[in-house]
């Protein structure tokens, strides 16, 4: 039996613990996160609002138990199209020949030196302000990033013999590609999952700030955290809770990714 | 002669033990190198060579724990415990060292005259930067490197001409020891040559001793007077080259002069080492024709093995055809410090 | 066609564009190979020595057709192969396969032994059987359940052993081995040795052995082809190239070696620089 590594535990609890306060939220929170109360406005954490509340006296847990919600859609879809479109683009790369990885990489950096906050405003205004919109955007701002590094792992992988064995036994590239390149870059990928997350995240509270992100009064993280702004020195805690939030769950996919990569590594599966 | 050093010996370790965490690396190892003697440590994987060597230099990793006595003469300390101050200061003046990769052991970002000249300017050895630069100028000329590879940067040069720069580095301060690690290894059979006869002239310029690490027989016996053969962390027998490798004792010493064997087997040089005695542990009952059966090689059955897996008593005796009970408890070293061996049921022996 | 060569190269030639260093003169260009012919002929032990960057790996890949030839012709067991498009090259991808230098690369990590050894057979669509596996477990001396496990809990020898299943897994005619020895402790190339040697005659095979060792060479191969910069300097029974070498660069590699009955007659590292036109002591008649 495979053992289970520090990292993956600690990352599954962190993780799995989000996603199940994103389900609770579905069914119940403490109040409505959208409810304005002006009678409790910047209420102090008390028996009644656990994490206080905002600036319309909104209460801060259910903001910070729906937001959860955006947070996971941000991440999955962000990451999720950075990979599902970078990674065979890597691959793609590392496998052709000399001209046509020129070009695919030549885009790829075309792509890498575009803002990733202006392609989102640009999808922003063509396509209507949205979570998805934005983070379709921030995904494809992440495709080169990826790109590049899966390219030069699989690179690596190309260049070994094992792959020469395959070839010589009459493998087509896409074979070599599914059996013997992409399992010996999944580390990279996940390794690269995880800083996107955590960038996309971060990404997510900059557009929200600037109109173009999770519109309001749908809750989210970032927006929490941007909104708090003006309350820095008189009610910190506003920036604390989103703050810390954004914080844990990054270090959670973080630990997840390694936790992953470890468990799948074949090299370390008898080593304690 | 006896089991105690002789003053005059260069290089003098006795009882050295290395070990990492709970696993023994290397076990008991005596080790002497006089003036101008050439001495050759061989062994495969996992013989513990590479480890010896770093002991003496007191570059083991951190985790790694070497104890026991290493003495060099003139040199005050004992090197094990040595500080790292005083070791730096013995390192590149007293003892140098030439290791397998010459792609490692050069700064790229450095001029190869200044990286000659810095070892002799470090240790104080030449007075001034003037000096140090014409004597770098005739080390490059002595392994035979013209003088405009002074201005050049290491990745301008092949790998033989990178092992030449090694050496020329290792023997500016005229150490009394030089170290060689699989100095060869890394390099083609034709530049091999050249780099071995630059060691064996540039060690005999300076009457320094030279310690050659290697795990091929042909090359000991061409650079060396005497050899040691370790097995499993152990030194397993060492006498003078021609003794040694025409009448090994030990069983695996005479069970690795049989595997590098090459020639077919009814040649008259192989007959001493083909005794028959090793099953072939290769692929079954194959029916050998006759041109196979002048193919087969000789071979010691089973692989080395890892680290800490080495059988307690003798560590050979898990693949030696000879072993038997008695082969549980460590065999004795019989012979002299400088020749003889350990083992229970040596080869050449009236009862074997 | 009992007579037909299993290989015939003729006059080889391969160049590698180097990147482009200016714009205004054309990209530089490494001839790896200039002119290469040989023949390989059926059952035969054919042996090419060189050292690093001689263009001998360079020439495995084109008579394997895992790379294509500037210009020149390969025939392999009568098909002419130069130009063939992968999907017409099945025969050779069965009738030819490859063992590699060195054990830690040739074998990819995530995959366990025995889909390994079983890929040529599930890539040509032959039923991998767990029966066929065993079997090939077997032929090499490794146990059946070696199998399940991933290649890193093998030594280098073992490593070895698992390539050259691999390898007979569709029961290739040509074996080609490019320096399967050199990174082998003494011990274990006799017993990895002995395995090729064994298996060669027990199947019948041709085999190419490339090597930059010529002692190797001559213990394993009837005929060698000497490479020195992209090209083939001499070639000759094994037995004749190394005792009475022809060609200045070959006498200079086997005097280059050293070899222990040389040394115990008292030959020096000085020795091993002269280059005498006599054959070296020690080497039969």
């Amino acid at each position: 039996m495979r053992r289970l590594n520090a990292s993956l535990i600690a990352g599954g609890v962190i993780v799995g613990g989000i996603v199940l306060m994103a389900l609770v939220s579905f069914v119940w929170t403490p109040y409505d996160a959208t409810l304005v109360d002006p009678a409790s406005r910047l209420a102090q954490p008390s028996w009644e609002h656990w994490f206080g509340t905002d600036k319309f006296g909104r209460d801060v847990l259910s903001q910070i138990m729906v937001g959860s919600r955006t947070t996971l859609f941000v991440g999955v879809v962000a990451v999720g199209v950075a990979a599902v479109i970078g990674v065979p683009l890597g691959v793609l790369a590392a496998m052709v020949r000399r001209w046509p990885s020129e070009l695919i990489m030549r885009a790829n950096d075309l792509l890498l030196a575009f803002p990733a906050l202006l392609l989102a405003i640009m999808f922003g205004a063509v396509f209507g302000a949205s979570t998805l919109t934005a983070m379709v955007a921030i995904g494809i701002a992440s495709v080169p990033s990826f790109a590049r590094v899966i390219r030069s792992g699989a690179l690596q992988v190309m260049r070994t013999e094992y792959v020469l064995a395959a070839r010589a036994a009459g493998r087509q590239p896409l074979p070599i590609a599914l059996r013997h390149v992409l399992p010996n870059v999944t580390s990279l990928i996940t390794v690269q999952a995880s800083v996107s997350f955590a960038i996309a995240v971060l990404a997510e509270a900059a557009l929200s700030f600037l109109g173009y992100g999770t519109p309001p009064p749908t809750p989210s993280w970032g927006r929490m955290l941007q909104e708090s702004q003006e309350f820095l020195f008189t009610a910190p805690r506003l920036a604390v809770f989103p703050g810390v939030a954004i914080a844990i769950a990054v270090l959670g996919f973080n630990l997840l990714g390694d936790g992953l990569r470890d468990r799948f590594d074949p090299k370390l599966e008898d080593r304690r | 002669m006896s089991a105690v050093a002789a003053p005059d010996d260069v290089l003098s370790v006795r009882g050295l033990n290395v070990t990492v965490r709970d696993t023994v690396l290397v076990a008991d190892v005596d080790l002497t190198v006089g003036p101008g003697e050439r001495v050759g440590l061989i062994g495969e994987s996992g013989s513990g060579k590479s480890l010896t060597a770093l002991s003496i230099l007191g570059l083991l990793p951190d985790d790694v724990v070497a104890d026991g006595s290493i003495r060099l003469a003139g040199v005050g300390p004992d090197l094990v415990g040595t500080d790292e101050k005083t070791l730096s200061r013995i390192r590149g003046r007293d003892l140098a060292m030439v290791f397998q990769e010459p792609m490692t052991a050069l700064n790229p970002t450095m001029r190869i005259g200044d990286q000659i000249a810095e070892v002799m300017l470090i240790h104080q050895t030449r007075s001034g930067r003037a000096a140090a630069r014409a004597a770098a100028a005739e080390l490059l000329e002595r392994v035979q490197l013209p003088p405009d590879l002074l201005r050049a940067y290491p990745h301008q040069l092949s790998g033989g001409q990178r092992q030449r720069v090694v050496l020329a580095i290792a023997l500016a301060n005229d150490p009394a020891l030089l170290i060689c690690d699989e100095p060869t290894t890394a390099l083609d059979v034709t530049v091999q040559a050249l780099v071995l006869d630059l060691i064996v002239s540039g060690v005999r310029e300076r009457s320094s001793a030279l310690l050659f690490i290697t795990h091929d027989l042909a090359v000991v016996a061409t650079v060396c007077d005497r050899v040691l053969v370790m097995y499993g962390g152990r030194v397993v027998e060492s006498g003078p080259i021609t003794t040694l490798f025409t009448t090994p004792r030990h069983r695996y010493t005479q069970g690795l002069l049989a595997a590098s064997n090459l020639e077919p087997h009814d040649a008259p040089t192989a007959s001493d080492f083909a005794d028959g005695a090793y099953p072939d542990s290769g692929s079954g009952d194959v029916a050998p024709s006759s041109r196979t059966r002048s193919r087969r090689l000789t071979t010691i059955p089973g692989t080395v093995p890892a680290a800490g897996h080495f059988p307690s008593g003798c560590v050979f005796r898990n693949r030696c055809a000879h072993a038997t009970d008695v082969c549980a408890t460590t065999p004795p070293w019989t012979g002299t410090a400088t020749h003889g061996y350990a083992c229970h049921h040596p080869a050449g022996a009236q009862d074997a | 066609m009992p007579d037909q060569p299993a290989i015939v190269a003729t006059d080889l030639v391969r160049d590698f564009p180097r990147p482009r260093t200016s714009l205004l003169t054309p990209a530089p260009v490494v001839h790896a190979l200039r002119g290469v012919s040989l023949e390989v002929k059926q059952g035969e032990r054919f042996g090419i020595v060189g050292e690093s960057g001689c263009g001998k790996s360079t020439l495995l890949r084109l008579i394997a057709a895992l790379d294509r030839p500037t210009s020149g012709q390969i025939v392999v067991e009568g098909t002419d192969i130069t130009n063939l498009p992968e999907r017409r090259l099945r025969f050779l991808r069965e009738n030819l396969q490859l063992v590699f230098q060195d054990p830690m690369s040739s074998l990819d990590p995530r995959m366990r032994v025995r889909d390994i050894i079983a890929e040529p057979l599930v890539v040509q669509g032959h039923p991998a059987s767990g029966a066929r596996v065993r079997e090939l477990l077997d032929a090499v001396g490794l146990p059946a359940n070696a199998g399940e496990r991933y290649p890193h809990q093998f030594s280098g020898g073992q490593r070895q052993r698992i390539s050259i299943a691999r390898a007979l897994a569709p029961r290739p005619r040509i074996l080609i081995a490019d320096e399967p020895v050199s990174a082998l402790d003494v011990s274990v190339r006799a017993q990895v040795l002995n395995l090729i040697s064994d298996l060669v005659d027990e199947l019948d095979l041709t085999l190419v052995f490339v090597s930059h060792d010529l002692s190797v060479v001559k213990h394993v191969c009837d005929r060698v082809a000497v490479m020195n910069a992209g090209q083939i300097v001499e070639t000759g029974p094994t037995a004749d190239v190394y005792a009475a070498p022809q060609h200045a660069y070959t006498q200079r590699l086997v005097s280059a070696i050293p070899t222990l009955q040389r040394a115990l007659s008292g030959a020096t590292t000085a020795d091993l620089l002269s280059h005498p036109a006599a054959p070296s002591k020690g080497a039969p008649a």
